[in-house]
């Protein structure tokens, strides 16, 4: 532990309190109040708030929308991050092989990070359009076999592919820097020990790898739960029918759409219970870092 | 290493090739779409190959979008969050490694559950505080009593206002509390040596004067693995200023566009879209983030891997 | 068991060429020791007897068959890595047992020859064990079961012992030893540390800058080095080297300081021509004005308990000179010495090749 300091004064203070201000106004004062307004209710007249105890929450359990939104958000998360993570896991095994043009691999699988959520919403509104896409031409012949905007699993399908295929460059870049920090000498030990290259990747490679998967399993369960308002919102606006109204949208389209904030608020509680539950078991649980030695 | 694996080379390229096309095609097919005049765009079956259209669908897709200003107002609230998240995240860091005060931690720990808290999950409330950011003092104020008794002292009546609405402030300052860069920058200070610390001091260097000439110049590297993800980060903004926004003219970002460039059954109640446009606005708004991780890729892995998430 | 036939192999890297024409035959049941400063090439041609590097040019044969393309689990051969390379998420029984478990050896006997190669390595209370909980010299010795079980033809040593506190080195060094004469397979041991490389070696090979120096046993590396490169490397306090020229009635070398050395028709090389001479420090003895051969300035010396190094001075030349002898002695003072005929080493001054001198070429055609 470090035992040179500088002598405390109003700078250290200073220093803090840009920081401190911005998370008390923008993310404590925000999550108190969603708190407030969970276990309140406005009044009509605008008489103020009454407390109203666990009611809001009450309605919102009872609510079968709810219900149907959290199925879709599971199957969304898991669905997402299960196809990204083999997927990117492939190609990461593969390309740290350092075959001819790994690196225009790697580039290639890198950049669709840094595509916006609602960039790929849209590009994949395209790509599934039933008048337009890939997928028209079966309607030329079977007209209405594919139409995500009047089947509800398909709908949820082409958000599970659009949101997979966002996640798969965040963990592709993990595998990959995981793959890479394995000491070559390791490799060349199981060569020469006799283990071919698939034989080393089971033997080897996997189960090295096994902390990163967990973490990015922990890390695209949470992102997917929070962060996939912007590829709805393009790419199917939540319907039809409200099929793909994934909890997050939900809680927007409820808060501002529906004016009810009541009942947004105890669907953001839930929805931080859940996260924060996520995120312990992340710090918990998790040992991302491997020493090799 | 010498290895004779030329089945397995060809299955590597095979996997490696498919998984490419998976990630590449989408895209490839935006662009495509982007070629071509509408009625090429909507015949089945689908075109695989660019047209001759696409310069005017850029155009047209601009003029549509006004994206010229609206790229000015992106480029000055990421350039924003980005300045705003690293020397938060510096200082931040900076007091709590090389003070020791009581409540170290717990403001550790305040800064930490923040991480807990994405803004998705709070939006509704968030939005409320962006209308008057002062609203958590008034009412600090007000349940304490102090604003009625400030009232009875010299009869003025306190009402705290700031609204952040349709304002860069509104756009930047609700995004540039950090808890990963703070840990980023927390653990680089902590390799610090002890030693440095204490020859600063011997030479008489104060702690902001220690900052700035030996740690913001050993940092580098995090700043600029830092800055390649948080501008990604903000580029790609979409929830934020879809709300605190509503004067889309002067405040616009490029990638809320991207909601108006095909019409939504709910709100507009459908009709053809036009995908030529549509596809040539969203390869628009894709680029820039797209350009900053393919030329700063080296900077972009590391901030991604060191910062945790 | 094998020879090891290493036939003209070169290595370039795009332009940069990092071993050329290396030619090295290694007899069965050989202990041979690759010594050189790093980045002298030795732990690359370790690699490409291993079969993890790959060649240019040349060939290498293990037990008389050309093994260039083969790979390395094809070889025969078993490695001990500098940084020991083991398996992190394996048990120390997995990690001995892995070679095996590859080439299909069914379980029961797997377990049974990891049982008896640990005892002989003193593992046996450690095979549950992973490798992050054991000491430095217990990972050693996992790496070292790992290539016993094999029963492999050739042993390759990566700088085994580089990683090790002074003390157990010597302890490892003697069990490598040990080792090797009761399996009686080849073994290859790459090193920069000549104590090791002369105490461990049937045979020395001096490597410089992708080249081989010279190859021999220790003793004649020690007493007939064949370069100022080998006979400076070789040998503690390093070998002393005094510039001049071969005297006119080639009986006599000039030094550059004017003091003339007798070396009575040691030296076949022609008058005038420039040379090197080296002596080592421990065959100079301090003597007497009268029966001095040389002359020099004494600089100091440095306390060793057991006897002292004299550091020395002709003209700017330092000269240093080992003793068991504690002589007081004031800087500046010109001291005597004098040392054998037979321990003057003579070098060509412009290449630095050893000259034979005609008592060491006598005694070569004795031999032959």
């Amino acid at each position: 532990m470090r035992r040179a300091y500088f002598k405390f004064s109003w700078v250290a203070m200073a220093l803090l309190a840009p920081q401190l201000l911005i998370i008390f106004v923008f993310f404590y004062w925000p999550s108190a109040q969603a708190v407030y307004w969970a276990f309140t209710l406005e009044q009509p007249w605008g008489g103020g708030n009454t407390w109203v105890g666990f009611e809001n929450f009450r309605n919102v359990l009872s609510d079968p929308y709810y219900w149907a939104s959290v199925r879709v958000s599971v199957i969304y998360a898991l669905g997402t991050t299960a196809l990204a993570m083999v997927m990117a896991m492939t190609l990461a095994v593969f390309v740290d092989r350092q075959l001819a043009g790994y690196k225009a691999y790697r580039v290639a699988l890198i950049w669709p990070y840094a595509i916006a959520a609602p960039a790929v919403g849209l590009a994949f509104r395209f790509v599934f359009n039933p008048n337009a896409g890939i997928l028209s031409y079966v309607n030329t012949v079977a007209p209405g076999l594919w139409d995500p905007t009047q089947s509800a699993a398909q709908a949820v399908l082409t958000v599970v592919i659009a949101g997979a295929w966002k996640q798969v460059a965040y963990s592709f870049i993990f595998f990959l820097a995981a793959l890479q920090s394995i000491p070559r000498s390791l490799t060349e030990a199981a060569a020469m020990d006799g283990a071919r290259p698939l034989r080393r990747i089971w033997d080897l490679q996997l189960p090295l790898l096994t902390p990163t998967i967990f973490f990015l399993l922990v890390i695209n369960i949470t992102d997917s739960f929070t962060d996939s308002f912007g590829i709805v919102d393009t790419l199917t606006g939540g319907g039809p029918f409200r099929a793909t109204d994934l909890m997050v949208y939900k809680i927007y389209a409820d808060g501002f759409r529906g004016f009810d904030y009541s009942g947004a608020a105890a669907q953001s509680i839930i929805l931080m219970l859940l996260v924060m539950a996520l995120t312990f078991v992340q710090f918990r649980y998790v040992e991302r870092r491997v020493h090799y030695t | 290493m010498i290895e004779r694996t030329p089945l397995l080379n060809i299955l590597s390229h095979v996997i490696l090739l498919s998984g490419l096309l998976v990630i590449l095609f989408p895209i490839w097919l935006a662009f495509v779409a982007a070629t071509h005049t509408l009625q090429a765009v909507n015949s089945a079956p689908i075109e695989l190959l660019p047209g001759d259209q696409f310069w005017i669908n850029v155009k047209a897709a601009w003029q549509e979008s006004d994206f010229g200003p609206k790229f000015v107002n992106t480029l000055i609230v990421s350039v924003g969050v980005v300045v705003g998240k690293i020397t938060l995240a510096c200082i931040t860091a900076f007091s709590l490694v090389f003070f020791n005060y009581r409540g170290r931690m717990l403001i550790f720990w305040l800064i930490f559950i923040t991480l807990m808290l994405p803004l998705e999950v709070r939006i509704v409330p968030t939005y409320a505080v962006a209308a008057n950011a002062l609203q958590p003092f008034q009412v600090l104020l007000d349940v304490t009593g102090l604003t009625s008794l400030i009232t009875w002292l010299s009869g003025i009546e306190i009402a705290l206002e700031w609204n952040l609405l349709n304002s860069y402030t509104g756009l930047i300052l609700p995004l540039v509390a950090t808890a990963t860069g703070t840990f980023l920058y927390r653990q680089f200070f902590l390799t610090i040596p002890d030693e440095l610390v204490e020859a600063a001091r011997m030479d008489g260097a104060g702690p902001l004067r220690f900052l700035w000439d030996v740690l913001i110049p050993l940092s580098k590297t995090n700043i600029a693995a830092l800055a390649t993800i948080m501008f990604v980060y903000a580029w790609n903004q979409y929830l934020w200023p879809l709300l605190v926004i509503t004067d889309r003219a002067n405040y616009g970002m490029v990638v809320v566009q991207l909601s108006d460039l095909v019409p939504d059954a709910l709100t507009t109640g459908g009709g053809t879209p036009n995908w030529h446009y549509a596809m040539a606005g969203t390869l628009i708004v894709m680029l820039p983030p797209i350009a900053i991780v393919i030329f700063m890729q080296r900077w972009f892995v590391r901030g991604l891997i060191n910062t945790d998430k | 068991m094998a020879e090891i036939n290493i036939r003209k192999v070169g290595k370039t890297y795009g332009k940069t060429t990092i071993m050329d024409g290396v030619s090295l035959d290694i007899h069965n049941g050989e202990f041979v020791v690759i010594l050189g400063p790093s980045g002298c090439g030795k732990s690359t041609l370790l690699r490409m007897i291993a079969g993890l590097e790959e060649i240019t040019s040349g060939d290498i044969a293990i037990g008389g068959k050309v093994v260039n393309a083969l790979e390395p689990r094809e070889r025969g051969c078993a490695m001990v890595f500098q940084n020991y390379a083991l398996y992190p998420h394996m048990s120390v029984a997995e990690n001995i047992g892995y070679a095996l478990k590859v080439s299909g050896m069914p379980k029961a006997e797997r377990l049974a020859k990891i049982e008896v190669t640990a005892k002989s390595v003193g593992l046996t209370e450690f095979l549950d064990r992973k490798p992050g909980q054991l000491s430095g010299g217990q990972r050693q010795r996992v790496a070292m079961a790992r290539a016993i079980i094999r029963e492999p033809k050739v042993f390759l040593f990566d700088e085994p012992l580089s990683n090790l506190d002074a003390k157990l080195r010597v302890q490892m060094r003697h069990e490598i030893r040990r080792i090797h004469n009761t399996v009686g397979a080849t073994s290859v041991f790459v090193t920069h540390d000549q104590h090791e490389g002369m105490t461990l070696a049937d045979r020395l090979v001096i490597m410089n800058k992708g080249t081989i120096e010279q190859i021999g046993t220790p003793e004649e590396i020690y007493d007939r080095p064949a370069s100022i490169y080998v006979a400076g490397f070789i040998g503690s306090p390093a070998m002393n080297f005094l510039p001049g020229r071969i005297g006119p009635d080639q009986n006599r070398v000039v030094l550059d300081d004017g003091q003339s050395l007798d070396l009575s028709g040691a030296a076949r090389a022609g008058a005038g021509q420039l040379v090197q001479i080296g002596l080592r420090p421990e065959k100079l003895t301090f003597a007497p004005a009268e029966r001095a051969m040389l002359k020099a300035r004494f600089d100091f010396a440095e306390e060793l308990g057991s006897g002292r190094v004299y550091h020395l001075k002709l003209e700017d030349i330092p000269l240093s000179l080992t003793s068991p002898e504690k002589r007081p002695m004031i800087e500046g003072e010109v001291v005597g010495l004098t040392f054998a005929p037979d321990a003057v080493h003579i070098f060509d001054g412009t290449s630095g090749l050893r000259l034979a001198t005609t008592r060491q070429t006598a005694q070569v055609s004795a031999m032959a």
